[in-house]
């Protein structure tokens, strides 16, 4: 019990912060989403790092750790450190001086000016919001799960329904605890939008690298059971399977076409936003030179607590979605109701701009882009805004409810979508000679081969599915490249208006 | 520098390929006693892209989009 109080008070310290920022609110749209480009370096910093590391950073990699090894550091963090700032220096900067100069708010605003082509931004619509459902649910099937292992035995059999009940061993079942992460979540993002999303961001950033930290260490004292903090990582350690403590188990070719994954930053609709919230370019260098950082002081401590966990028989039979919560919990009421908290700080520092991200996609893709004429009031933006984000939060919510695939292979399909659109963003803001044509076929090309792929894979419930030992991320950005190029060069360039428009040196 | 910021980054890019040039990826020792190797070096090339991007943000930023200012309103913005 004492754990869910916890939870509550965070909970509802976290609904404080959002309704705070909401009284800075200046009651327009660009307020609302995008913080009126007020965002300082250590703001967007952690925004940014929030965003990113999602339940798929504490939940997944602790799972997978113990499925798989230690080399899942190397697999995603090491070449996120890489990927994640390249993408950021070479096309979040590019993205938002173009936001800035033409006043875009989304993606699709961009390409269709960039491609002189309205029907792309229909096309680029649905396939954007498809991707960022597996996306959210990820961080909702990981806060129900959390929520559950945490509170195991706290009530009493046939307090809830019994097919509730299943899996919840006497806690909180994780349709109710999902529910609740979605609501809070909801209630921040509606009063405080990008702002009071940004402070939440940040708050909840420190939250969960602070308790992430201090997890590392008591989960290291009370498995090793020994003095001091070095005697205890030694005897943890020493218990690690061998095949774990290596990354045999992780094939080299597989290992090496990971390099691909991370190349989902550039598509990411959500970071586009948060990049234009920034107050100018050079607000970029600190999460550019930071942000590889941040990713160890998060990843190593979790990847090393999976491999811990791949050595204690008891943990044997569980579900690697519920290693962390379980091991949390061994850590006393008080603390592992702190850490709880600090779990769903990192879940929900995803979600909450993931919800304001297909929010503004709708309104200002669809809503506004299609009014045929007719003023669309301020409040009127903002509404609709708010009446899609909670559609989806709904459908997402529905899925969670069937879902039974691992967090991280859930996270790698998605991941893999977006990565398929990165060569479309690098050649709008790097190549001239990108054509309307050219992007078609490349997004049409990404998203077919992302449902082939999908499909063989069982939809996802095969976790190792490889391509000739290659991720399937190797087939969806091949197709997507040379679609795009083949089909540029053969078709007509874009007019001599819009390359001066984006390409003035 | 400006030329050997992106010759370091194809460089991190390679060494994080630790199969392709050392053999303790696929062997379970604990540095320290505690930090499997692999996951040692991995570390470090975490701690090499911090440095490699500081370089970068230092020596190859792009200055100009430092003065970038409105031109279209947002109402505009888009076909």
């Amino acid at each position: 019990m004492t754990q869910l109080i916890i939870v509550c008070i965070y909970l509802t310290l976290l609904l404080g912060l959002g309704l705070s920022a909401s009284r800075l609110f200046r009651g327009t749209s660009k307020d609302y989403l995008l913080a009126s480009h007020s965002i300082g370096p250590f703001l967007l910093l952690m925004s940014l790092f929030g965003t990113t590391m999602t339940a798929f950073a504490l939940v997944g990699s602790t799972g997978e750790a113990f499925a798989e090894g230690v080399g899942v550091y190397g697999m995603l963090a090491s070449s996120s450190g890489i990927i994640h700032s390249l993408c950021f220096f070479l096309i979040g900067v590019k993205l938002w001086s173009f936001g800035r100069r033409h006043g875009y708010t989304t993606q699709a605003q961009f390409f269709r000016d960039r491609l002189e082509s309205d029907r792309l931004g229909l096309l680029l619509f649905p396939i954007l919001v498809g991707l960022v459902i597996p996306y959210l649910l990820i961080g909702v099937i990981a806060a129900g799960a959390t929520i559950a292992g945490v509170t195991a035995g706290t009530f009493d059999p046939g307090t809830f329904p019994a097919s509730w009940e299943e899996g919840a061993r006497g806690g909180v079942p994780s349709e109710i605890g999902s529910l609740v992460i979605c609501g809070v979540v909801l209630v921040y993002v509606f009063f405080g939008g990008m702002r009071g999303t940004a402070w939440a961001n940040a708050f909840q950033t420190v939250v969960f690298m602070v308790l992430g930290l201090v997890t590392f260490v008591v989960i290291a004292k009370q498995l090793g059971e020994r003095e001091t903090l070095l005697e205890s990582l030694r005897a943890a350690s020493a218990a690690i399977p061998e095949e774990k403590a290596s990354r045999v188990e992780i094939g080299r070719l597989t290992f090496f076409t990971y390099l691909l994954v991370p190349l989902s930053v550039g598509m990411f609709p959500h970071l586009f936003q948060h990049w234009l919230t920034a107050r100018s370019a050079a607000t970029f260098k600190l999460p550019v030179v930071a942000h590889p950082l941040m990713i160890m002081v998060v990843w190593l401590p979790c990847v090393l607590m999976g491999a811990w966990a791949a050595g204690v028989p008891e943990l044997a039979e569980i579900q690697p979605n519920l290693i962390l919560p379980v091991m949390v919990r061994q850590a006393g009421p008080l603390l592992s109701g702190l850490l709880t908290a600090g779990i769903l700080a990192a879940i929900m520092s995803s979600l909450d701009s993931q919800f304001l991200c297909i929010g503004t996609i709708f309104t200002t893709d669809i809503v506004l882009h299609y009014r045929r004429g007719r003023e669309v009031s301020e409040r009127e933006k903002v509404l609709y805004a708010r009446l899609f984000i909670v559609a989806i939060v709904a459908i997402t919510y529905g899925f969670s409810l069937l879902e039974s695939r691992r967090v991280f292979t859930l996270g790698v399909w998605c991941f893999s979508g977006f990565s398929s659109l990165f060569p479309l963003v690098l050649a709008a803001v790097y190549w001239r000679r990108l054509t309307k044509a050219g992007a078609y076929a490349s997004v049409l090309a990404a998203a077919i081969s992302w449902a082939v792929l999908f499909w063989q894979s069982q939809f996802g419930l095969n976790p190792n599915f490889t391509v000739a030992g290659m991720m399937p991320v190797v087939v969806m950005v091949a197709a997507s490249s040379v679609a795009l190029v083949v089909v540029s060069l053969v078709s007509r360039p874009p007019s001599e208006a819009t390359l001066a428009k984006f390409f003035r040196e | 520098m400006r030329h050997v910021v992106p010759l370091l980054v194809a460089a991190l890019l390679v060494l994080h390929q630790d199969d392709w040039f050392f053999g303790f990826w696929a062997e379970p020792k604990l540095v320290f006693g505690f930090l499997p190797a692999t996951l040692l070096y991995h570390a470090g090339i975490s701690l090499a892209a911090g440095l490699t991007w500081y370089l970068a943000v230092t020596f190859c930023w792009p200055e100009e989009l430092d003065a970038v200012e409105p031109e279209s309103s947002e109402s505009e913005a888009g076909a």
